[in-house]
């Protein structure tokens, strides 16, 4: 169920915030998301998000990275055209492999990083001409805001998040076109 | 947090010890049941026979490049007498075989005596680190570590003592008899000599030894003071001690390891010997720690201590892989003959050891230790460990083996015997080490932070 409403809490301190994400969740509400300035350790715990499988896709890219450089220089080297070059021995690729090694090693880590960067920003949809979606500017630089969808329960909800240590407490009407 | 050595791990020791040693007199009482070149004909007539068909086509089709073959190896393995063909002055093959033949128990033993010698060593250099780079994570395992280098002194003296009683039978240049015949090693002679390797290696392990006696004097001394000066102290030793350590494990590395092959040479060997120490060092504080927890007595070490071990196993053993192979990879690229004589005997007569330990001290424990979970599992790191363990024992082996028993090589009742008593005698040094005081150097001013790492 899409809320309309969105209530906005501005915290000045990562340990409050911290402590408000706790007592929020202990009470069952949603968070729909936290603006901060900078990585707040512990924070996805509290939150409780899941845990990112970025690792996992690097992992994965590695081996391709692997792969490729492996039959690439097997094609190239060995099958194509094995000319003897300064007496190495191409006559397989495991005769010659040390000599491959090198560029075997460095696409496994150019693709593992790469793809993994490229999957981060794809992921987390970043791009040069991407609108920001920021809610409040000051979040960037000494904010913290805490967003949390609103179902008929605007007093409460803002009497919570009061009692957490909020500096500002605003509500406002989500703006549908800002994704 | 006392912890006193137990009765069972005491007599399992001393049983390791026991065996070991039947096995060790074992090995030289069958190695000199072959005393004269006649012998040695009868045992190769007998396994000329056993190969039967196989050892005649051997020589059939292939006799002639074995030949050649032959003659570069035992020119590069500097097994006993090839240099003998410098100076035209033959040896028999069977008189080669005979020598190989007696090398096996002297090497066997100083391959094991080296390896338990290196463990501590290399816990003590990363000792040495954690309190000079002021480590705020390790501090819970300081005890661990100060009682496995509690070996660093018995070892080393036992590994000098070793390669001073198998004299020629490890180190060609100690045999004047080949000396006299080898311009090579006549040119190197200013520093291999018994002379300098006796000076410098007492020297080393005087000078490992203080620095182990002064920090352990200042961490216990630290318990129950009321101020840091014995951190900064003991911050300050190991600073020096590491510039100490890098000069001498370096030199020791081509006296005690390099030097059995004297014609041999490389730069980066030190390292390479240096990286081996390493991770077994670290393999083996994780693993006793390991050992310690399951026992209840090290409740303040979490899996995130656990974790740092394991990762620096990971990170280390492929430091190792990289060394080892940037030494054989520059060798086998060039191919200069003086050098890759070395990795010839190597990949032609141990084929299996020797891509067996890059198998088991870089692919195993990089596909184990990668995840960040199985990390913080002590059975998996317990289990790479073990893997790791041989993998470095099996290193040692590729360094020494080849140049003194040259194809003659077996992991048998020689080797495992001198593992069995070195191993024992290990343990039972380093336990008892780790009764003598608490397992928490609690005046450590790094140790709340410690108590508390959590990564």
């Amino acid at each position: 169920m899409e809320a309309s409403k969105v209530i906005h809490a501005i915290y000045t301190d990562d340990d409050v915030l911290m402590s408000a994400v706790k007592k929020v969740k202990a009470e069952k509400h949603h968070i729909e998301e936290i603006y901060t300035p900078f990585p707040v350790h512990g924070l996805d715990k509290a939150m409780g998000l899941a845990p990112t499988r970025i690792a996992i896709t690097s992992f994965m890219y590695g081996c391709v990275g692997l792969t490729v450089a492996i039959v690439m220089m097997n094609f190239i080297m060995i099958e194509d055209w094995p000319q003897d070059i300064g007496g190495k021995p191409s006559f397989s690729y495991l005769e010659n492999m040390p000599a491959f090694v090198p560029i075997m090693f460095e696409l496994t880590v150019f693709f593992a990083a790469h793809l993994m960067v490229i999957t981060f920003y794809l992921r987390s949809r970043m791009w040069p001409f991407k609108k920001a979606e920021n809610p409040d500017p000051r979040t960037t630089d000494d904010h913290f805001l805490m967003e949390i969808p609103v179902h008929d329960n605007e007093e409460s909800l803002a009497a919570l998040l009061k009692d957490t240590g909020a500096v500002e407490i605003k509500i406002v009407d989500k703006d549908e076109d800002a994704h | 947090m006392e912890y006193k050595i137990s009765n069972r791990l005491k007599i399992g020791a001393i049983i390791c010890v026991v065996l070991g040693l039947l096995g060790v007199a074992y090995g030289f009482y069958e190695s000199h049941q072959y005393k004269t070149v006649e012998d040695v004909k009868v045992l190769l007539a007998n396994e000329d026979g056993h190969g039967g068909e196989h050892a005649g086509e051997a020589h059939g089709t292939a006799g002639h490049s074995e030949e050649a073959s032959h003659d570069t190896m035992t020119h590069a393995n500097a097994g006993q007498a090839e240099e003998a063909h410098a100076e035209g002055h033959e040896m028999s093959h069977e008189e080669h075989v005979l020598h190989q033949i007696h090398n096996r128990p002297y090497a066997a033993l100083y391959v094991a005596a080296f390896f338990f010698f290196m463990i501590a060593l290399g816990v003590l250099a990363f000792y040495a680190i954690q309190y000079a780079a002021q480590a705020g994570w390790s501090p819970v395992l300081f005890r661990v570590m100060e009682a496995i280098t509690a070996y660093v002194l018995p070892g080393a003296l036992i590994v000098l003592a070793i390669a001073l009683f198998a004299d020629k039978h490890l180190f060609v240049w100690m045999d004047p008899e080949v000396v006299a015949h080898d311009k090579l090693i006549q040119g190197k002679s200013g520093f291999l000599n018994k002379g300098v390797f006796i000076g410098l290696s007492l020297f080393f392990i005087f000078g490992w030894s203080a620095y182990r006696y002064l920090v352990r004097k200042f961490s216990l001394a630290q318990d129950s003071s009321d101020n840091n000066s014995y951190f900064k102290k003991a911050f300050r030793w190991s600073a020096g001690f590491l510039v100490f350590y890098i000069v001498t494990e370096s030199i020791v590395s081509w006296l005690w390891v390099m030097s059995v092959d004297p014609h041999w040479f490389s730069t980066l060997f030190g390292w390479y010997v240096f990286a081996s120490m390493f991770v077994s060092g670290i393999t083996v504080i994780a693993m006793i720690t390991i050992y310690l927890k399951s026992k209840g007595l090290l409740e303040f070490v979490n899996d995130s201590h656990i974790h740092d071990l394991a990762k620096f196993m990971f990170g280390i053993s492929i430091f190792w892989t990289y060394l080892w192979f940037s030494q054989f990879m520059l060798i086998w690229y060039s191919n200069i003959p003086e050098e890759v004589t070395y990795y010839i005997t190597r990949i032609e007569y141990y084929k299996l050891p020797f891509f067996g330990m890059v198998v088991m001290n870089f692919v195993f424990p990089l596909l184990l230790l990668m995840n960040s979970d199985y990390k913080r599992i002590p059975w998996f790191v317990v289990m790479a460990g073990i893997v790791i363990l041989c993998g470095h024992y099996l290193d040692v082996f590729n360094m020494i083996m080849p140049a003194t028993v040259v194809d003659r090589w077996y992991i048998g009742i020689p080797e495992i015997g001198s593992i069995l008593l070195f191993g024992g005698l290990f343990l039972l040094i380093v336990f008892t080490a780790l009764g003598k005081a608490p397992l928490l150097a609690k005046g450590n001013p790094l140790m709340k932070e410690s108590k508390y790492f959590h990564y």
